[in-house]
């Protein structure tokens, strides 16, 4: 009896003043992990574009390995959507009903033709070396490479050419596409027009220009630990050259961000006075403190700081996937906090153990599964296709450390 | 022997083929173009009117509603409730509505804080419902479509095609929505759709002895409805957020949220 009189959302929502009597957070820690994960995805494809498409060199060694990483995040981007659903089994009702007013359903068509893009790509990355196992190895493997050869076997100078031409064309048209699946992302809370701290046309380009860094964060933090799991020679080349490119975009990200603030609190709207409590008191420190400060003003001075090092690589990009949660985090819990009524709270708690699976599966532990999960695929596909290997010698670094000097971006 | 280009081609064409009969079935449909661009219906209409000048606050409505539409009765969710507001003479505003005021006001006790009858400046209560918006952005955000809106206006939900994203729910601005405990899905209001499309009237008007709900065609020169949207004033909630919601009140006040 205890499940049916418990409403949706009233077992973590406490309420404080006036809240309409149907409002709770109905939107909890996986709304804040799917937008979370697809900006890794959008992060880690660009990084690895900018190899393939601008001719960024010293990033050889991670183009490879971003692009797998893209696709493992990718698959398991939606999945926190999934555990979300009170009618998970019914998801496939998007697509035989689609209704394009929906972003979620747009998001569904931009979703599956961007993954298109990248497995296509990682095929056509990968075609020498799948074809070169099929033809060396026997057994299941052996079977398992010659069906992922699709037929193919063609690795003559000629085709191989042709193949990087068209590697090209994939990556080039994957920028649009992982700029567009994130706006998208934007837009599912952008467009949800009842709640201020989201209904700003800036949101698509806030979430776009956070996906990017916490993308490149998290390639630099994963190659990093991943080469040293390896116990490979690191080459810091291509680590200097992301973490050029996240200092960048942290500038971006933090003036976009504060210019949305900027502009709330100068029009003063009616909903500002909650607003600003929910900003200056009850998210002071997740906002202020974490979000910002640590997640990307230190991260940014140590990033621009001259000698960078690899240690303060890493530490500046795990500061900037941790800003990034946050950031999430606010966006989502902290706009539901605000009652649509204006004139109350809602407060968040993450369920942790519970023995109702509807409560227990919008908690923590699912949370932190799909967390790791991409992570774990991460780890079986370099299994299938090494993305570890194909890196700078100490020699070939140290030319790229030359070129790479010479430039000035 | 199947060359990469043929490969290729096949894959591209057959996504493409895939895709185009998809879209087909939402993009070219007029209806749903016409309920996001048209408004105010010619059409036989539904709509309420709510009288706030005559509520006392009782909360039958709540509790004949939950009971007539089958909503657990101490889930807190609500298809209908009441709100009250207090205006205190310092300026204050208190604003409540315990478990959706299906028990009712008895006393003057917001939040457990008894208010002696001097303090308050003004005292009314507001009943809400959903206001089964002419552009609901309930609809229109529904990825499934389970969310529609009929001819006669009121908005419906299909729990057996609900997948329970909630995006609806956090889109109306009324919160006139929420998860139903049992069928898992959103759920709100329908004016009691069963009832009125055979003539009958709502639970909540049932229940009401003061007269507050009137429900009737819009357009109809018959209905109580459309005598009083023609002739007195009445406002609705939340008009800047475009969604040109059904439900008129009488007695409307500022501060009401
Ligand atoms: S009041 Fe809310 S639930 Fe009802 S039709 Fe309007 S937007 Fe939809
Ligand atoms: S909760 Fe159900 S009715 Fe509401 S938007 Fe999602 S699928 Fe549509």
């Amino acid at each position: 009896m205890e499940e049916h009189t418990l409403a949706h959302g009233a077992y973590w929502t406490v309420k404080e003043f006036f809240t309409y009597p149907n409002e709770y957070i109905y939107w909890t820690i996986h709304i804040v992990i799917y937008p979370y994960l697809t900006g890794l995805v959008a992060g880690a494809f660009v990084l690895s574009s900018m190899y393939h498409v601008f001719g960024k060199d010293e990033l050889r060694p991670v183009a490879k390995f971003s692009l797998v990483f893209s696709l493992a995040l990718l698959i398991m981007a939606p999945s926190p959507l999934l555990f979300h659903l009170t009618q998970p089994q019914r998801s496939i009702n998007i697509m035989m009903t689609p209704h394009f007013y929906s972003a979620i359903s747009a998001f569904t068509f931009v979703y599956l033709s961007y993954m298109a893009i990248v497995v296509f790509e990682i095929w056509f990355v990968f075609r020498p070396y799948i074809v070169k196992q099929a033809q060396e190895r026997d057994g299941i493997v052996g079977l398992m490479y010659k069906v992922m050869t699709l037929g193919s076997y063609d690795v003559s100078e000629a085709a191989l050419h042709l193949d990087h031409k068209i590697i090209k064309i994939l990556a080039t048209a994957g920028i649009p596409a992982a700029g567009l699946l994130h706006g998208y992302v934007g837009f599912i809370f952008g467009s949800v027009k009842t709640v201020p701290l989201w209904k700003t046309p800036l949101m698509p380009f806030i979430f776009l220009m956070s996906a990017v860094i916490s993308g490149v964060a998290v390639c630099i933090v994963t190659y990093i630990a991943g080469m040293a799991f390896k116990k490979h020679f690191i080459c810091f080349v291509p680590i200097k050259s992301m973490s050029k490119v996240l200092a960048y975009f942290l500038v971006i990200a933090f003036l976009l961000e504060g210019i949305d603030i900027v502009f709330h609190a100068y029009t003063a709207e009616e909903f500002w006075h909650i607003m600003s409590e929910l900003l200056f008191k009850r998210f002071a420190f997740k906002m202020i403190v974490v979000q910002w400060i640590l997640g990307m003003i230190l991260p940014f001075i140590l990033l621009v700081l001259p000698n960078l090092t690899m240690l303060r690589s890493f530490i500046a990009a795990s500061l900037v996937l941790m800003g990034v949660f946050t950031m999430r985090w606010d966006v989502v819990i902290g706009g539901q906090s605000m009652s649509r009524s204006f004139a109350g709270f809602l407060e968040f708690n993450l369920p942790v153990f519970s023995k109702n699976i509807e409560i227990f599966k919008e908690g923590l532990i699912p949370a932190l599964f799909l967390l790791a999960a991409p992570f774990f695929l991460l780890y079986i596909f370099n299994k299938v296709l090494p993305v570890f290997k194909d890196i700078f010698t100490e020699q070939e670094c140290a030319e790229a450390e030359d070129k790479m000097s010479k430039r000035l971006f | 022997m199947v060359t990469r280009r043929d490969f290729i081609k096949a894959g591209l064409l057959t996504v493409a083929g895939m895709t185009i009969p998809i879209s087909a079935l939402e993009i070219f449909k007029p209806e749903a173009l016409a309920s996001l661009v048209e408004s105010f219906s010619k059409k036989k209409r539904w709509a309420f009117v709510v009288d706030t000048t005559k509520c006392v606050g009782c909360g039958m409505c709540a509790k004949a509603c939950k009971l007539e539409n089958e909503i657990p009765f101490e889930a807190e969710v609500q298809r209908t409730w009441v709100e009250r507001y207090i205006q205190t003479k310092d300026g204050e505003v208190i604003i409540d509505s315990p478990r959706g005021a299906r028990y009712g006001f008895t006393s003057n006790d917001p939040y457990g804080k008894e208010l002696k009858d001097e303090e308050v400046a003004k005292e009314f209560f507001v009943p809400k419902l959903c206001n089964q918006c002419e552009k609901p952005s309930c609809v229109q955000v529904c990825p499934a479509g389970a969310t529609y809106k009929m001819e006669d206006g009121v908005v419906l939900v299909d729990r057996s095609w609900c997948i329970g994203c909630g995006y609806c729910v956090t889109n109306c601005p009324y919160f006139a929505r929420f998860f139903n405990p049992v069928t898992n899905t959103a759920d709100k209001c329908t004016f009691c759709y069963h009832r009125i499309t055979k003539g009958k009237q709502t639970a909540c008007i049932d229940a009401c002895a003061f007269g507050v709900r009137k429900i009737g065609y819009l357009h109809d020169p018959n209905s109580e409805v459309f005598k009083i949207v023609s002739t007195q004033r009445v406002a609705v909630l939340k008009p800047e957020y475009g969604n040109e919601p059904h439900v008129f009140y009488i007695g409307l006040d500022h501060i009401v949220k």
